[in-house]
């Protein structure tokens, strides 16, 4: 993230970056650069984001970035008012997904980030699955004066895909039902699905949402999908994209209840089931269902 | 571009005479159901800031070269709006559909449907810090051009105002001037609000938010470094 953005603030002048504290010691170099640009506010995430907000005021863009609670929750209203009413353009780039610092407790996770986030008018969301897609998605969408999100995650797939901002990729195809695994899911769903007869797309935009996509891969109108974050975030989304259709709909990701126990990423997901034999279970017990 | 001159120019625009006509067209405005000490408590600074102190143009609401004016609290904005009109802003008979559906005078202002409205403002304690964004890129495209935000008393109840007043102090921002009206709307007692943003790094004047010539030398006046403030009280 620190790469992505120091770079675009060394060739585009109107890259303005509004820090609270958190990870201002990855921008020292840039800052040093670009002392103007830079801005570390301290501990106030409301006034991160509506100072921001008065940058994009100026014809600036702004980029802001925090711990998922102090980027999302926090300053909803601001992000809400200062942005999305106001109809300004901005990123918004978080770190510590859903339990990525889980001995931290629940003060520190962030899986309900992308359900709130959805509600927002305008809002554009983006959940890259590794670093490298990080920085293709961010230096395409960056600049298209929409205020947008991006979820990075401790958790990552293997490999880089050819990404691109707003659509779904086609993974393989399948015919008893169609799984989306989005961004950071790719990996373990890959390993889940071996073997079974689904389609598998991948997802790095949730809003805009390539409903289009899903409508032409999702023939069974029977739809799986797999989320890093509270599960059933998608869901709406889904149905919308596949109307007036019947379909049936599984969402596997984060239960919503409170995570009590503290732990390493790995340790929650074995807790909740976010691992490949978790998933592949529920995957066939959905396919089972419908038959 | 100066200080004060509308486009419309004309006698009943700028001075004494043209703050009775701001009075009369906010009173018309908001008439007996609306009425909204929030408004009257900003009229008169309001006024004297684009009346003496501002430099706009009217027909170039979004020029790089004028000064900027935030309405933090985004409450009583028919103040604002009487003032807009008469400087030539918008027709001042818009004024007549404020908070209706076909006008474009809302409860809270919206930048994106009223000519001169910087800042869509309405929920408290927005406003200032979005203005410390404005005068920091100011500040990066290397323009001397002046901001000033209007907060209130009761809005200062509101955390996200002492962040920014924190963080404002800490900057070299000369030309960001914050003015706090007293209308002793705060829940709690505020105490010597001066006093209290002086040792953030601000420099603080209290002054009587009727008296325009006095609120004229207030606004006027920065310091080479510190940003401004300047408490307007009203009684």
């Amino acid at each position: 993230m620190a790469a992505t953005v120091s770079d675009l603030l060394d060739i585009d002048p109107r890259v303005f970056v509004v820090l609270a504290d958190i990870s201002a010691s990855y921008f020292h170099r840039a800052s040093a650069r670009h002392p103007d640009r830079i801005i570390n506010v301290g501990i106030m995430e409301q006034t991160m984001i509506s100072l921001a907000a008065g940058v994009a005021l100026e014809g600036f863009i702004p980029v802001c970035h925090s711990i998922v609670p102090f980027l999302v929750e926090r300053p909803f209203e601001q992000l809400k008012d200062d942005f999305c009413y106001q109809g300004l353009g901005g990123n918004f780039v978080s770190i510590g997904a859903s339990y990525d610092y889980g001995t931290d407790g629940m003060t520190h996770y962030g899986p309900g980030d992308v359900a709130i986030l959805a509600t927002l008018p305008g809002m554009q969301i983006v959940v890259p699955g590794t670093a490298g897609e990080f920085d293709t998605l961010f230096r395409e969408a960056y600049t298209n004066g929409s205020p947008t999100y991006f979820r990075t995650s401790a958790h990552q797939n293997a490999n880089d895909r050819a990404v691109s901002f707003g659509h779904l990729e086609l993974v393989r195809s399948g015919s008893r039902a169609t799984v989306v695994a989005i961004g950071p899911m790719l990996d373990r769903t890959l390993s889940a699905i071996d073997g079974l007869d689904v389609a598998l797309l991948y997802a790095t935009t949730l809003a805009p949402f390539d409903g289009q996509t899903l409508r032409a891969a999702a023939a069974a109108r029977s739809v799986i999908v797999v989320e890093p974050f509270y599960e059933g975030t998608m869901v709406a989304e889904i149905v919308r994209a596949l109307a007036p259709d019947p379909v049936r709909v599984e969402a596997i990701g984060v239960p919503r209840r409170v995570l009590s126990r503290y732990g390493t990423p790995e340790q929650h997901d074995a807790d909740i089931g976010l691992t490949p034999a978790g998933i592949r279970q529920r995957i066939e017990r959905f396919l089972d269902s419908g038959r | 571009m100066s200080a004060g001159r509308a486009i419309v120019a004309g006698d009943d625009t700028r001075g004494r005479t043209g703050f009775e006509r701001v009075r009369a067209l906010m009173e018309m405005a908001a008439g007996d159901e609306k009425h909204d000490p929030s408004a009257h408590s900003t009229l008169d600074i309001v006024w004297v800031l684009y009346d003496r102190i501002l430099r706009f143009d009217p027909t170039e609401p979004r020029s790089e070269s004028r000064d900027r004016f935030i309405l933090s609290k985004g409450h009583g904005p028919v103040a604002l709006y009487a003032v807009l009109a008469t400087k030539g802003f918008f027709p001042a008979d818009e004024l007549e559909r404020f908070m209706t559906w076909p006008g474009i005078l809302g409860g809270h202002p919206a930048r994106d449907r009223v000519p001169g409205i910087e800042a869509s403002t309405g929920s408290l304690g927005h406003g200032f810090s979005m203005a410390i964004g404005v005068a920091l890129a100011l500040k990066a495209k290397d323009s001397d051009r002046r901001v000033f935000v209007l907060i209130g008393d009761g809005e200062s109840n509101e955390g996200s105002v002492w962040e920014a007043a924190l963080l404002a102090g800490s900057l070299e921002l000369p030309h960001m001037t914050c003015i706090l009206v007293n209308n002793r709307s705060s829940t709690r007692p505020l105490g010597d609000m001066a006093a209290k943003f002086t040792s953030f790094g601000w420099v603080a004047r209290d002054v009587d938010g009727r008296d325009h010539d006095a609120l004229e030398t207030a606004l006027r006046q920065t310091d080479a470094r510190r940003p401004s403030l300047v408490v307007a009280h009203i009684s």
